[in-house]
């Protein structure tokens, strides 16, 4: 079976999915199981207080008996903020020790402060943290998160949230080059052929979350995303052929013809 | 006594240690964490942390997010 390998564990799904902007969590928990995704991220944030008691926990509807839970860093700034988050998080899932780190760098763009994301990264190795890293597209970034000792390096397709798609695909394809750990795309798809390139480009897996949560239906999304992803990692498995342009080649045989070619029709 | 909780300010008639804020905040069966004052508080020592004046706390859940 084709399963890939993040800190120790294996994973028949490679679609990784967020959890964000459902319209509550009973659509989440269907959008989850549409998508087959094993592995599943969660925010950090303070708790109500003094009201809401009786409100719902994310956690007893995905619980981490049956998913493997990724708390984020979703919305810090600071390598220091991000630091403390997954250490409460790993407080929080009794000592696990899987985590997405992200330290974004502008709130227009959240593009990844890629030198504040490398201190966090080193920091959290250190600490025992298993660190899945959101990154830039750059290839050097990727080497040195990779150096540092993170779990998965996680390259944006585009701007978090845009669905966008993959617009740099040969950046991509050399951070695939070059790295050993999973390369997840994480950040940018949009629709279920995004995904699909994705993995056709030999992507490990692909983490998403807007655009199963604002598709218009998001677990009719859910599954068209489980089914592209399986497309594309199958596509890279079959190897592809070449492109030729100008090079057309018929499928069919050319000897047999009732007719002849409008070639030699030409030149009789 | 005044503690900071996420933020707010809240007045208490102390001593009070964790577990006993876990309890008056309806909090006893949620899957929590706790920071004080930048430390966390493992959860199998709530009872034995008596709270002091002016602490801030963190007391923080999952939620949804990608």
């Amino acid at each position: 079976m084709d399963t890939f390998v993040i800190a120790g564990k294996s994973y028949s799904s490679r679609l990784l999915l967020g959890t964000g902007k459902y319209k509550d969590f009973a659509e989440t928990r269907m959008a989850v199981d549409a998508s087959g995704a094993q592995i599943i991220t969660v925010a950090i944030r303070r708790t109500n207080i003094g009201q809401n008691s009786g409100e719902p926990n994310l956690l007893d509807v995905l619980p981490p008996s049956q998913f493997t839970l990724l708390p984020n860093t979703a919305g810090c700034y600071t390598a220091a903020d991000a630091v403390r988050t997954l250490r409460l998080a790993r407080e929080l899932l009794d000592g696990h020790a899987l985590v997405k780190l992200e330290v974004l760098g502008d709130q227009k763009t959240l593009f990844p402060d890629v030198i504040a994301t490398i201190d966090a990264a080193k920091i959290l190795v250190k600490e025992g943290f298993q660190v899945m890293v959101y990154t830039s597209d750059d290839p050097i970034v990727a080497r040195q998160l990779e150096d540092i000792g993170c779990a998965a390096i996680m390259p944006l397709a585009s701007l978090i949230g845009s669905g966008m798609g993959i617009l740099n695909p040969w950046n991509l394809q050399i951070i695939l080059d070059k790295i050993k750990v999973p390369v997840i795309v994480d950040a940018g798809v949009g629709t279920a052929s995004d995904a699909a390139i994705a993995m056709e480009l030999g992507c490990d897996g692909v983490l998403m979350n807007t655009a199963v949560a604002n598709a218009r239906n998001p677990v009719l999304m859910a599954s068209a995303m489980r089914k592209a992803i399986e497309a594309g990692r199958e596509a890279w498995l079959a190897g592809r052929m070449p492109k030729k342009i100008y090079q057309a080649t018929p499928s069919s045989p050319s000897e047999g013809m009732i007719t002849q070619s409008p070639h030699s029709a030409a030149n009789n | 006594m005044q503690l900071i909780i996420n933020g707010q300010q809240q007045s208490y008639n102390g001593p009070i240690n964790v577990q006993q804020l876990v309890e008056h905040l309806s909090l006893q069966n949620k899957r929590i964490a706790i920071e004080r004052n930048g430390e966390i508080i493992p959860r199998s020592s709530f009872s034995e942390q008596l709270l002091n004046e002016g602490d801030q706390l963190e007391i923080i859940v999952a939620v949804g997010g990608g």
